[in-house]
């Protein structure tokens, strides 16, 4: 089973809508016990990053998706500030990250490239996926539009981890994939049908 | 490179959605959940849903219509109209719209910004500002009004603009009352003093009359929101109801060319 993870944080419901439009069933979890069973997670989030950690660690689920993803290797797919909680920490606040994927999340505002340029970075921008790219592996042409919505981005430690990367003042880590933990700082949920086509090959992984 | 946006913008009035001129002889135009769907076939970059009701009546958004707006909308979707606290900014965006727009409650108290901003996000506050020209024989500038334009405020609309911007807004739309469905296309001079103001992203809606008047926007002002009722509603000269919007070829094209000049 697909679980979308609910810990209060994101929108859940987009997510429910786009799965069931594509046939593919997905069912919302917010207790350890609900976890049971799970083939792939999607872990969303927006807003503070320590306002989704607090959350995150207060739901109780934490220790169940962790066994799950780091014991059982379960693919998960953490969604804007659900992919920045795979880092260590984040220059938007104090609280440790889940640590799956290593680097941490930086300000636009404080990278000289990006400082004088409207913030959030939002709007429709391009993701330049790197070769074999499996979110990417089927059903994409040149250019993929992605939405963003975002003032903090992901900087990987290892830019093997990078999947894809996108332009704003400054190429950043758009996508990050590290074994079968994968993370997107753009919106697939309302991405029309790129962003369709990357949900659909997560599953498919 | 990020893109501008180009964001169909609808008005909700009694049910059902209607166009208005210089905000007034709302017209109407279709179903709200239809236009959605044909937005979503027609892969728009944003829409916009303005409840033009709720403020002027004084009554709450209406969550059960626009829960039925965000699970259909497939685009991210700004809803407002008639939100006065941050609760039920949060109620609103746990629905799965990305973006609440927040007008006369802004103004009257642009603290209610931060208090939103701190319950969902600054990303997802939107502060839209209804601005006309003053009106009277030494009047000059720009003035913001609220209620559909029924009641204006003293404050010079850049100052008021600022203000929001640091108290919590995301994006600034500014909505030309002036402009409103005569597409003759948006008041550039208006939305170059307002760019050359704010630090977040901005949006322009009143006077798009074609995708040139677009790409105008865009030439002269770089990536911005480009927003528009009339033009995604209607067709032709005699203003006959069809929902349209660019192809995305055309989009990226005119964004392409635009940038360019």
């Amino acid at each position: 089973m697909i679980h979308i993870v609910d810990y209060g944080v994101g929108n859940i419901q987009a997510f429910l809508n786009l799965f069931k439009r594509l046939g593919i069933e997905a069912k919302r979890a917010y207790t350890p016990d609900a976890l049971a069973g799970s083939t792939r997670l999607v872990l969303p989030g927006v807003g503070h990053f320590d306002h989704a950690m607090q959350r995150l660690n207060d739901s109780g689920m934490r220790p169940c998706l962790e066994e799950l993803v780091l014991g059982s290797q379960v693919p998960v797919l953490g969604i804007c500030v659900g992919m920045q909680m795979l880092a260590q920490g984040s220059d938007e606040g104090v609280l440790s990250g889940l640590s799956w994927v290593p680097g941490r999340v930086r300000s636009f505002a404080s990278h000289p490239k990006s400082a004088d340029l409207p913030m959030p970075h939002m709007g429709w921008n391009e993701l330049q996926p790197s070769a074999g790219a499996k979110l990417f592996a089927r059903g994409f042409d040149d250019a993929p539009q992605f939405y963003f919505l975002h003032s903090y981005y992901f900087d990987a430690q290892d830019k093997g981890d990078v999947a894809a990367t996108a332009h704003y003042g400054m190429d950043f880590d758009a996508v990050v994939a590290r074994g079968h933990i994968h993370g997107v700082q753009c919106h697939p949920e309302k991405s029309h049908h790129w962003g369709e086509q990357l949900l659909k090959n997560f599953v498919e992984l | 490179m990020l893109r501008p946006r180009i964001i169909p913008c609808l008005l909700m009035h009694q049910g059902g959605l209607v166009k208005t001129q210089g905000f007034k002889d709302p017209k109407y135009v279709g179903d709200p959940i239809n236009a959605v769907r044909i937005f979503n076939e027609k892969e728009a970059d944003e829409l916009m849903v303005l409840d033009i009701d709720a403020t002027a009546k004084g009554v709450e958004p209406d969550f059960g219509l626009i829960a039925k707006l965000a699970a259909e909308c497939r685009m991210p979707l700004c809803y407002g109209g008639g939100v006065t606290t941050a609760e039920q900014a949060a109620r609103i965006v746990d629905m799965g719209v990305e973006k609440v727009a927040i007008s006369a409650a802004a103004i009257a108290n642009p603290s209610l910004l931060t208090e939103m901003a701190a319950a969902v996000g600054r990303q997802s506050v939107v502060a839209v500002l209804d601005v006309r020209k003053r009106s009277g024989l030494f009047a000059k500038g720009y003035e913001v009004c609220t209620h559909n334009a029924k009641i204006a405020h003293k404050l010079d609309s850049v100052t008021l603009i600022q203000q929001l911007q640091i108290a919590g807004a995301g994006e600034i739309v500014i909505n030309a009352v002036d402009s409103d469905g005569l597409m003759q296309g948006y008041d550039l001079d208006l939305a170059e003093q307002v760019k050359r103001a704010v630090k977040v992203p901005v949006t322009f809606l009143g006077g798009a009359g074609s995708l040139e008047h677009i790409g105008d926007l865009i030439s002269r002002l770089g990536v911005v929101g480009a927003a528009a009722g009339s033009l995604f509603v209607f067709k032709g000269k005699y203003r006959a109801v069809l929902i349209n919007y660019p192809t995305p070829a055309q989009k990226i094209q005119l964004c392409r060319d635009a940038l360019k000049n």
